[in-house]
């Protein structure tokens, strides 16, 4: 039997791990990550997640850590946050590059400088290059949801790539929801024990990690893309059977009124709230507004978001992340894979309020171009005295 | 000394002529057997050994990054053991450079939480796989790349860091130093490595005929000289008990060490006598 719990996403996040059963938590404490490794502690330190949990001395050496731990067979976990998630740079394309199917939670924070604690989603952003499949929550409850399925579909002998499931700081990680608890039976109903293909084995020893020449480096990064790209069909099954089980539905992108939607929002995580509130309220007054919210930014499901805001007549995307020089790296990318009449914003940098008002102001700003906002919109920014 | 003739480190690897390294860890890998996972940082051992898709580690073996090799050996063991494969020994061959500089904080790491892990570092005194710079562990007045011996330098202006006595600082129940001209005293270390319940570091002199610049044959001669003239010491701490493991009969100078290389010829003799007061003065204290 499930469970009605009012508990943080943070914890929302920890109970998912605690039921996936991983053997190993690497982790160093961020704000606004800490209380997941806070929680897993406990967890281990009564008995409840039968894990060995290490307290690593950076994150750098916590996807190390997992790395290695992944490398010998068994299910991983770790946690983080922005420079946290800055400082694993490097080994967050090992781990990707050696098809370790690691899975992290990233509690989505600005970078410094100015140092910040607040969040954006500029962290996460900037490790889109780096192989590893990232799933953004609006709230606690698919925050739990994703992290059970990211274990199922990054552990897919198809997929084998790591999975960041990505929650806004504080927004979500520090507020309390209800959350729907599943069982213990539901969730190993679903997720079966992790079968690694190659690992550390004294009984048949290999060599993980090697060093290649221009021979062989090429087809192994084509390999990955070939992974990524065929995750979404793996992401799909996966929602599916999660469905079944859990009953809640999930897709690569959530289709909010956009069927006979003018004017499209794109955007991801928390802030899908406010304009699902938003649109409702614009709706009431006869206002044809939409919203896809982009549940998995990795892989791209420029398909899935196409197909849904083709019809619209305009489209904003909002960007919690600048490219500095281009823009909003999503705007970008949706421009860059579709040819549809939009306008970029960006907003929440270093968790700067974005009200109901600033996306009533989007939607009019989208609805009615000029030049100057049809290129990068600032909302929120103070105005120059 | 019975000496295991099973070998765990292929031929055809694609080490220099006279590599000290990988004479090392042949070495170590009979005393440690067939139930042993290696982890590798980046360096010469590692690209040397396993140019895709061959691979000369019969053992299974893992790489990661070139400064986290204590982080990934630390992940491994704990996998290891949260699977009950508490027989299987994990050991780390890193170099110096991924040792004394670049990996310090995540072999720290590992040495204090107290894995039950052996980390060899091999250290041949300078970044050899990226073509000789300097590293920590350079000795002082060698000639390397980035710290070359000009009209204004004598080379290498700093002392090398002492790690083995970093690494006893963290506590940890075995610490030695070792030469891969003495196999048998190493050798020996190597096995109470494995037989120690926790974390065992064991710092490997081993030269290194490209970087210091002798004939590929010379390669054991070399380390022994470094040894017999007391520019590297043989000890070990074992539960904090400090022992020399071995006493050169009678010390030579620190001339014929450093006459045999290209690294230290530009010395001149004001340079040499301060590294000979150097060795004297520690000696001394040692009583060697």
């Amino acid at each position: 039997m499930s469970m009605i719990k009012v508990i943080s996403t943070n914890r929302a996040i920890a109970e998912a791990v605690k039921m996936c059963k991983p053997e190993v938590v690497p982790v160093f404490p961020i704000t606004p990550q800490t209380t997941i490794s806070e929680y897993l502690a406990q967890f281990v330190a009564d008995g409840d997640l039968r894990a060995e949990y290490i307290m690593v001395e950076s994150e750098h050496s916590s996807i190390s850590a997992a790395v290695g731990a992944s490398g010998a067979g068994v299910r991983t976990f770790t946690a983080t946050s922005s420079q946290g998630l800055a400082l694993m740079h490097e080994i967050l394309f090992v781990a990707a590059g050696m098809r370790t199917p690691i899975v992290m939670g990233n509690a989505n924070r600005a970078l410094s400088a100015p140092l910040s604690i607040w969040n954006d989603q500029q962290d996460s952003i900037s490790e889109r290059d780096t192989g590893w499949m990232q799933f953004f929550a609006e709230n606690a409850q698919e925050a739990m949801d994703f992290v059970i399925q990211a274990y199922k579909i990054s552990e897919d002998h198809e997929v084998l790539l790591p999975s960041m499931v990505c929650v806004d700081g504080f927004i979500l990680t520090h507020t309390v929801e209800p959350v729907d608890i599943p069982s213990q039976e539901d969730v190993d109903k679903f997720l079966p024990p992790y079968e690694p293909i190659s690992y550390l084995d004294p009984k048949d020893p290999m060599s993980l990690g090697t060093f290649t020449d221009p021979d062989y480096y090429m087809e192994a990064r084509h390999d990955m893309e070939v992974a990524m790209e065929g995750a979404k069909d793996i992401i799909r099954r996966v929602n599916k059977e999660f469905e079944e089980v859990f009953g809640r539905k999930y897709d690569l992108v959530e289709k909010y009124k956009t069927e006979d939607a003018e004017i499209i929002l794109i955007a991801m995580g928390s802030i899908c709230g406010t304009i699902k509130t938003v649109i409702d309220r614009l709706r009431e007054k006869g206002e044809k507004v939409g919203l896809l919210k982009l549940i998995s930014y990795r892989p791209f499901p420029q398909e899935d978001i196409y197909e849904a805001v083709k019809r619209a007549r305009r489209i904003a995307v909002l960007d919690k992340n600048i490219s500095f020089g281009i823009g909003g790296v999503l705007f970008n990318e949706i421009k860059a894979k579709m040819d549809v009449d939009a306008s970029g914003f960006i907003l929440g940098l270093g968790g700067r309020e974005v009200s109901p008002d600033d996306i009533i102001g989007i939607v009019e700003k989208t609805r009615n171009p000029t030049t100057e906002t049809n290129q990068i919109n600032w909302i929120g920014l103070k105005e120059e005295e | 000394m019975d000496i295991p003739e099973k070998e765990f480190l292929a031929p055809g690897h694609r080490a220099c002529a006279g590599c000290g390294a990988t004479i090392g860890v042949r070495l170590a890998l009979k005393m440690l057997g067939e139930n042993t996972v290696a982890v590798s940082a980046t360096g010469c051992l590692e690209i040397i050994t396993t140019p895709y898709p061959e691979t000369s580690w019969k053992i299974p073996w893992i790489h990661v990054a070139f400064e986290n090799a204590g982080a990934v050996a630390s992940g491994v063991e704990r996998a290891l053991k949260a699977q009950g494969k508490d027989d299987v020994t994990v050991v780390a061959f890193v170099g110096d450079g991924g040792t004394a500089d670049i990996g310090l904080q995540s072999l720290s790491g590992a040495m204090e939480r107290g894995h039950n892990l052996i980390y060899i570092c091999y250290d041949n005194e300078a970044y050899m796989n990226t073509g000789v710079q300097r590293s920590g562990a350079t000795p002082y007045g060698a000639s390397t790349t980035t710290s070359p011996h000009g009209k204004e330098s004598f080379g290498e202006n700093k002392p090398k860091k002492n790690i083995p006595m970093i690494m006893a600082a963290h506590g940890v129940p075995y610490v030695a130093t070792a030469s891969i001209s003495y196999p048998e005293d190493f050798m020996k270390k190597v096995q109470k490595a494995k037989e120690i319940e926790g974390p065992a570091y064991i710092h490997l002199h081993q030269p290194c005929t490209t970087g210091w610049g002798y004939d590929p044959s010379k390669t054991i001669e070399l380390g022994r000289l470094a040894v017999e003239t007391g520019s590297w010491l043989l000890y070990e701490i074992e539960e904090g008990e400090f022992k020399i493991t071995y006493r050169p009969l009678e010390r030579k100078p620190v001339n014929v060490y450093l006459e045999a290389q290209k690294r230290f010829k530009h010395l001149a003799d004001e340079e040499k006598e301060k590294i000979q007061n150097y060795v004297d003065q520690v000696c001394a204290e040692l009583k060697i």
